[in-house]
């Protein structure tokens, strides 16, 4: 199997400041994987190590097999899209303008041919009528899905969603976790999504890490089902339990 | 990191891909430029006709007053003119900017960062500095002459109008300022103001980068703008004021 994305007894964190230590897994070309954990466990400070945004405080984080540098960054942006947790649409363009920034900015494609790409990434999220409007006339929910669709732009290997549910209704954030398991159906897509809706976990993760606070680390790593029955951390299996599911 | 050094380091950075533009122009990014400069010079034309109206009829009405006295208040025209071309053209231009465009620049590109806007640009391999300020400071430094010009104008225009009401005729107002003036301190001062365009531009564009992620986040980063703006403009003017007194100019 390939590893998408490899931490090696990693140390989360801010400047000198550690928020998680020794974080060990690695993402497989294909899977939904989620990082899962109360609030204020380090589970952004660690997708921010993952997309390049801050250097890592000890350990070797590899995506794509690379590890992220001055020199390995262009090209490693380029394997990774993210969907922020309010979308961070460019709220001076369009939908259809943001989805196509990525396909301006690093394709070979010619002017029509990034349209219709775009227009074609829009349609697999299901918002092709939005292409037009500005991300201030849209819902919370189409706007992730346009974000989805930008972070998709130029095929990367791996996306990454923050808080996909957060702000969502039920429905609507069940139509995202479909979209989701869509996308990697069709599209073959790997995920790695940082969320506490238990919900969304046992529909699509096929793998979660589980993050303690109160640790300062990775307790558990396995499939939802799992963890919430047979794993042997007492916290890990309260906090998937509390899903109402179990 | 400190305050200082993360302001150097950005201003670094706007160097480099200032830089990287001029080797490869079709990196800049034309439309946020366009509207940039349009949103600076057209629509701050009419404040800054104003405000340099104003300011010609109050020191041309001041200064007559007190001239009059000896019979010297035609000299007045070229005192105006002097004053407007060198100093008070650029410096009032780079005021009115920043409050305005400054003040903008800061606010758009602080409500990006609290959005994660700026961290969606670096996540897609683009710069921030490059992608959102390079077309801002362009458009403030470039629309700075244009808005000096047209300051100074209308400050002639007010200062006119002051000695029209003493008895000086236009013609003989006129005839004053074009030989108080030269060609070379109108472009001193036009000089002047494209310096004072790319620092107010650049130091409000600084100033939304460095936006706390906090509610009062961009509202501090506005007023660190404007402050921040005039208060290096009138430093950088009283420099060149010495080094052009050193030099003779
Ligand atoms: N920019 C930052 N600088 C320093 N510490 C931070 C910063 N952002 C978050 N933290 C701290 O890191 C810890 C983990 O935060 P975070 O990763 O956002 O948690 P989560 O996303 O799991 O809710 C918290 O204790 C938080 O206070
Ligand atoms: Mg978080």
């Amino acid at each position: 199997m390939e590893h998408i994305v490899e931490l090696e007894h990693v140390d989360a964190g801010y400047g000198g400041k550690t928020v998680l230590s020794d974080v060990s897994f690695s993402v497989e070309r294909g899977e939904i994987f989620a990082l899962l954990g109360g609030s204020g466990c380090g589970k952004s400070t660690l997708m921010k190590h993952m997309i390049g945004l801050n250097p890592v405080l000890a350990g070797r984080l590899t995506v794509a097999g690379e590890e992220w540098s001055a020199a390995s960054r262009a090209r490693l942006c380029r394997r990774i899209g993210v969907m922020y947790q309010s979308g961070a649409l460019f709220g001076s363009m369009t939908c259809l303008g943001n989805v196509m920034l990525p396909l301006e900015e690093f394709s070979p494609l010619s002017r029509r041919e990034r349209r219709a790409k775009a227009m074609e990434l829009l349609a697999s999220v299901g918002l092709e009528d939005a292409a037009g409007k500005m991300p201030a006339e849209i819902s919370g929910g189409m706007k992730k899905r346009v974000a989805i669709a930008r972070a998709m732009a130029l095929d990367p290997d791996v996306v990454f969603l923050d808080e996909p549910g957060a702000g969502l209704d039920p429905l609507t954030s069940s139509a995202l976790d479909e979209l989701v398991l869509r996308l990697r159906e069709e599209r073959g897509m790997t995920f790695i999504m940082v969320t506490h809706e238990l919900d969304s976990i046992f529909a699509t993760a096929d793998r979660c890490a589980v993050f303690d606070a109160a640790r300062r680390s990775m307790v558990a790593l396995g499939a939802p089902r799992w963890l919430a029955d047979e794993c042997e951390d007492e916290f890990t299996r309260m906090f998937l339990r509390r899903g109402g599911r179990a | 990191m400190s305050a200082f050094g993360e302001r150097m380091s950005y201003l670094g950075e706007a160097v480099a891909s200032a830089m990287s533009v001029a080797i490869h122009p079709r990196r800049f990014r034309f439309g946020d430029f366009a509207l940039a400069f349009q949103r600076a010079a057209c629509d701050g034309l009419p404040v800054c006709m104003g405000m340099g109206f104003l300011l010609g009829l109050i020191l041309a009405f001041e200064s007559a007053v007190s001239l009059r006295t000896f019979g010297l208040h035609s000299y007045v025209a070229a005192l105006l003119a002097i004053g407007l071309f060198r100093e008070l053209g650029p410096i009032i231009t780079a005021i009115v900017l920043a409050g305005r465009s400054g003040s903008a620049f800061a606010a758009e590109i602080g409500a990006m960062k609290t959005d994660d806007e700026l961290d969606a640009l670096s996540t897609m391999g683009l710069a921030p500095v490059g992608f959102l300020v390079m077309p801002r400071v362009a458009a403030a430094a470039l629309a700075m002459p244009v808005l000096t010009i047209f300051a100074e104008l209308s400050g002639l225009v007010g200062g006119a109008l002051v000695l029209a009401a003493m008895d000086v005729p236009p013609v003989v107002f006129w005839s004053n300022v074009v030989s108080a003036s030269s060609a070379f301190i109108i472009a001193l001062g036009l000089a002047k103001s494209v310096l004072f365009g790319a620092m107010v531009g650049l130091i409000g564009c600084i100033a939304g980068l460095r936006t706390r992620m906090s509610a009062d986040g961009v509202g501090v980063s506005t007023t660190a703008a404007v402050v921040g703006g005039i208060v290096s403009v009138a430093v950088a003017d009283g420099v060149i004021a010495v080094l052009c007194h050193v030099w003779n100019i």
